[in-house]
């Protein structure tokens, strides 16, 4: 009687019980019974360069001298923690619907009240601390689709098939795990870009699913050519089942921006080639480059004509984190998908109900995106105005950020086109690699690791986002402000050169 | 194309929710009414899911300040906002990167966010806690996610399981599903005032031998009147001994603990709702870390406890916000990479949900100028919850065919329903559960939504209906008006002759873990036969 068994090791046979059945037991999770696939799941931009990054700010702060006074982390895309202030419209109406009481008060516009009785009004109980429905508030999937509609030129876009998602990530997680299946060499194969943003890698491997890798043209802007995607596939159909293609446009980390011919050539090939596409379009209003425009996938597949717009599979992500908005605490974002199977679909709207709502203010800040203030309205002026400063602020670092790296004997550095980082290529002494090997570092993470000791500045190195053998790279974004940005920059050429002579 | 045989097997093992469909047709029914469709009722009532605050219940002053001023710092000029409420704010605004102005918390939980909960658990416990074993996540249920996540699939060659009440809050299974871990049922009987029993517990571990491999017993620990307890009709506190038998039996059996505790951080305003509707003061909640450290070595350093906590719960009711936490105590240390790569790297928590945590785990103090409103709301909320527990019982002990026996009160109320067999044939021909008919045309009758109790997992043959107490007072009255109309209505089309009784239970002892553990079709809804 196991019940009775228990009241033994209470009362006086705790030593004989621990020894046999309880103490020596050991722990229930262990790397022996954990879910293998979490082992393989890496995570460069948050990994081990910004744990030490976290570690030196506390030393800094405990008065430890150090050869610099301040770490700076351009290590990821988050725009405000770099000073990207955020636009006063949309903070206006978070602050009125979390607080009503406020819309009493004249020192906010009557369009931000308006905004807010309107979005008040389609929570339930009038309160952004209820529950919304599992794939987000009518009103606000509404709002997105004009938005879109707008976008495309008109090619029609309905509600139904907007999700509102906790941020862009949980969409992407959301919808590979839709798509994964199979066993053995009838598992998903999910093509992905490398360089790419790890999420991908992460999200492939927590789901054990095949990552089919395609490479983009380093040399070609970082480019995307199809022979090079036809070329992966086929060597991957000996050992999976490739159904998706993941693309990033604008891209992360390489901020290229796909031509309208390229994409419509990727279309062409996922029906050939019957792959569902996913299309990571984060950055879309992240375009710099002169004779560089974002074109959606949506509106170059409908633009095809029925052939392929009745056909191909397309679900396509935004996210509030980005762009003019950087509003990454937010977590907040949406996708929209296309010609998805009415049953699949049911199974989608399932998988989302189980996390229940994304956060409801997040959802708001999404209305708010896809609804900005009308020129005849009290908020346009200053709006227009904050969004254009940090749009000509980012083309402005982006421009900076290329001109000076490639000014750097050892780093090339291709246009940043879009999106907020820059992935330029470094050369690395052969001592330094090898002293890298033998301490059992990545190349490129050997480099970040030192500059992160030496100047206190925070990248990630290319080995996180995939690179072609024996080439290496960092990632670095060009969010902090214009001066701080050009300290940054002249450090790491500083820091280039006498590391360079250093391992010569 | 895309077919439904490409996709992935576990997203269609996911039971299809019933409260997903109810809330749907809310949905529709309103949208309908707002067209002009004739209904005989103006609005729909959804009392069917724990959201307080989509029931008109206030939320907290104090939280909605400090966000507004977190959102907009230029509130923090003049006197819009108490002095308290302005300070709450520099703080959080001063853990941001940007100098004065509001920036972005760290995405992994701002760091003093996670020193202020486990000060808060220190202080709840008495025992020490390390900032490092708490995650912060999006809500309750983020964090139930992402813990399956470490063990589901584990090492072995078989599907892992987890113990599970029945009835329970049904979220925690559809978790379970889409993560693909077995479901292995332990019963809650009524007759045992909803109580974990130890031999129950054995039993469910022998039905799941060589089914799967346990590794996990998830339990409910309300502390608080107020809190979602799913089934809280009697609102079942755990005492401190029932914790340790099942502290030693989930050592013995080598399972991790995953308890869902809502604890209250004033502890001094927990208020119980006796049997007989008498107000009592002072009920101790009691966590599953406390009891597991009285208890001292081995268990104290050896029983591995998942210890969740959430802002939808309790006196906040933010549902919308979406935070919530976990605490580990005696994961592995070689396991803390792991963690922190799922945990932190892979989710973000909402910042409003965190700055909500925050007030939650650091309320307003004595003497500080929000600290009368602030307990005033709370008292008052609570008041009317137990307003409502007396309206509703008063209601449903007047109607036949129906028994609600609180014990302590809750957020819910668990009605048990009786059917004549007319009524369970009319809904067999239907393809539906009875509990679930009733609530279908409870709704398209009256525009009132309860959950059926099939959906939170119940003994075929005894049904129940779950109903939320967390409602403005007028809404409740409605309410309870509308149910009235309806049951005397349906009765008199099934009229049933006796109270329901207590001893018609198949008796779950010998059930077997084939006929318990799997929902035969997945895309029907729980309750509805096909």
């Amino acid at each position: 009687m196991q019940v009775h068994h228990y009241t033994l090791i209470e009362t006086g046979f705790v030593e004989e019980m621990t020894e046999n059945s309880v103490v020596h037991r050991g722990k229930v999770l262990t790397l022996g019974t954990m879910n293998p696939s979490v082992k393989r799941v890496e995570y460069a931009v948050r990994g081990p360069i910004v744990q030490r990054a976290v570690q030196l700010e506390q030393e800094l702060k405990q008065g430890i001298q150090k050869p610099f006074t301040e770490v700076i982390k351009a290590n990821i895309g988050d725009c405000h923690a770099m000073g990207q202030q955020p636009i006063t419209f949309f903070r206006q109406v978070l602050a009125l619907c979390c607080y009503p009481d406020l819309l009493e008060d004249n020192r906010f516009p009557e369009d931000t009240k308006t905004r807010a009785r309107r979005i008040l009004q389609a929570c339930g109980g009038g309160s952004l601390g209820s529950y919304s429905a599992s794939q987000g508030i009518e009103i606000v999937r509404q709002d997105v689709a004009r938005y879109i509609e707008k976008r495309d030129g008109g090619i029609p876009c309905n509600p139904d098939n907007i999700y509102l998602t906790t941020g862009a990530s949980d969409g992407i997680t959301t919808m590979l795990k839709l798509l994964v299946s199979g066993e053995g060499s009838s598992r998903t194969g999910v093509m992905i870009s490398i360089p790419q943003y790890p999420l991908y890698s992460a999200a492939l491997a927590e789901l054990s699913a095949v990552q089919i890798s395609y490479y983009l043209d380093e040399e070609n802007c970082w480019s995307l050519a199809v022979g090079e995607l036809q070329h992966a596939l086929e060597a991957a159909r000996q050992y999976c089942r490739p159904r998706v293609l993941c693309i990033i446009n604008p891209g992360n980390p390489t901020g290229q921006v796909q031509s309208r011919q390229c994409i419509e050539d990727v279309i062409k090939f996922a029906a050939e080639q019957n792959l569902f596409l996913m299309a990571d379009e984060v950055y879309q209003d992240n375009v710099y480059a002169d004779g560089c425009r974002f074109h959606s996938f949506k509106k170059v597949l409908f633009e095809m004509g029925s052939k392929y717009s009745d056909q191909v599979e397309l679900v396509s992500f935004h996210s509030t984190s980005k762009c003019y908005m950087g509003e990454c605490g937010f977590r907040a974002g949406y996708m929209e998908v296309v010609n998805m199977d009415p049953e699949v679909k049911v199974q989608l709207t399932k998988l989302v109900s189980v996390r229940l709502c994304p956060p409801v203010p997040g959802q708001v800040l999404l209305d708010l995106v896809v609804n900005p203030p009308l020129p005849e309205e009290p908020s346009y002026r200053t709006f227009f105005e904050e969004r254009s400063a940090t749009l000509a602020m980012l083309a402005e670092k982006a421009r900076m950020t290329q001109q000076i790296l490639n000014e750097v004997p050892g780093i090339t550095c291709n246009p940043v086109q879009g999106a907020m980082y820059t992935f330029p290529r470094i050369q690395l002494p052969p001592k330094a690699i090898a002293q890298a090997k033998e301490k059992g570092q990545a190349p490129d993470m050997f480099y970040c690791m030192k500059l992160l000791e030496e100047t206190g500045i925070c990248l990630v190195p290319g080995s996180g986002f995939g690179q072609r053998d024996g080439t290496y790279h960092f990632r670095m974004t060009i969010l902090p402000p214009t001066d701080k940005l050009k300290i940054v920059l002249a450090k790491i050429k500083e820091f280039h050169q006498s590391f360079t002579e250093q391992y010569s | 194309m895309p077919i439904l045989n490409e996709i992935s097997a576990l997203v269609k093992r996911i039971p299809t929710s019933m409260q997903e469909i109810l809330n749907e047709r809310v949905i529709q029914i309103r949208a309908e009414i707002q067209q002009g469709v004739k209904k005989p009722y103006k609005q729909v009532l959804n009392l069917s899911s724990g959201d307080p605050q989509a029931l008109s219940l206030k939320p907290l002053t104090f939280v909605r300040q400090v966000l507004a001023g977190c959102l907009y710092p230029t509130l923090l000029h003049g006197d819009t906002l108490p002095a308290d409420v302005r300070q709450r704010v520099q703080t959080l605004l001063g853990e941001c990167a940007g100098e004065g102005t509001w920036s972005h918390l760290e995405t992994h939980g701002i760091r003093k966010l996670q020193h202020s909960i486990s000060d808060f658990i220190s202080r709840r416990d008495g025992v020490a806690s390390d900032p490092d074993n708490i995650y912060i996540t999006n809500g309750s249920t983020a964090a139930f996610m992402t813990l399956l996540k470490l063990f589901v699939p584990n090492g072995s060659s078989l599907q892992t399981g987890v113990l599970t009440p029945e009835p329970s809050y049904n979220g925690f299974k559809f978790a379970l599903a889409a993560q693909g871990a077995l479901v292995v049922p332990y019963y809650l009987r009524e007759e045992q005032g909803w109580a974990v029993q130890l031999d129950e517990l054995h039993r469910a571990v022998l039905t799941a031998k060589g089914h799967c491999n346990l590794m996990a017993l998830y339990v409910i620990n309300p502390g608080n009147p107020t809190d979602i307890h799913p089934v809280l009709s009697p609102g079942h506190v755990q005492t401190k001994d029932s914790i340790k038998d099942v502290i030693r039996f989930a050592a013995e059996e080598r399972l991790i603990i995953m308890a869902d505790e809502v604890t209250d951080a004033h502890k001094n305003m927990i208020v119980c709702v006796y049997q007989s509707c008498m107000i009592g003061e002072g009920m101790e909640f009691c966590s599953y870390k406390r009891a597991l450290m009285e208890m001292g070595a081995p268990y104290s350093n050896m029983v591995e406890l998942a210890s969740i906590n959430s802002i939808s719960k309790g006196p906040m009711g933010e549902c919308g916000l979406r935070g919530g936490y976990v605490e580990l105590v005696n994961f592995d240390p070689s396991m803390k990479q792991n963690i922190f790569k799922l945990f932190s790297a892979m989710q973000c928590a909402s910042l409003m949900g965190q700055i909500a945590l925050h007030v939650m785990v650091d309320p307003p103090r004595p003497g500080q100028p929000s600290y009368p409103l602030y307990t005033n709301e709370i008292q008052s909320n609570k008041r009317e919850i137990i307003n409502n527990v007396r309206r509703t019982l008063g209601v449903l002990n007047s109607l036949p065919a129906i028994t609600w026996q609180p014990v302590m009160g809750g957020m819910f109320a668990f009605p048990r329903v009786s059917f004549s067999q007319a009524a369970i044939n009319y809904a067999q021909e239907r393809g539906q559960e009875p509990d679930v008919m009733y609530c279908l045309r409870l709704l398209e009758d009256e525009g009132l939504c309860f959950l059926p109790g099939y959906e939170l997992g119940m003994t075929e043959g005894i049904y129940h209906i779950r109903i939320t107490l967390a409602a403005q007072e007028e809404i409740m009255k409605e309410a309870l008006q509308r149910l009235k109309n309806f049951h005397l209505r349906f009765l008199k089309e099934f009229p049933a002759l006796e109270r329901p009784g207590g001893n018609t239970n198949p008796d779950p002892l010998t059930a077997t873990a084939s006929s318990v553990m799997g929902h035969a079709d997945p895309n029907t809804p729980l309750g509805w036969r096909h």
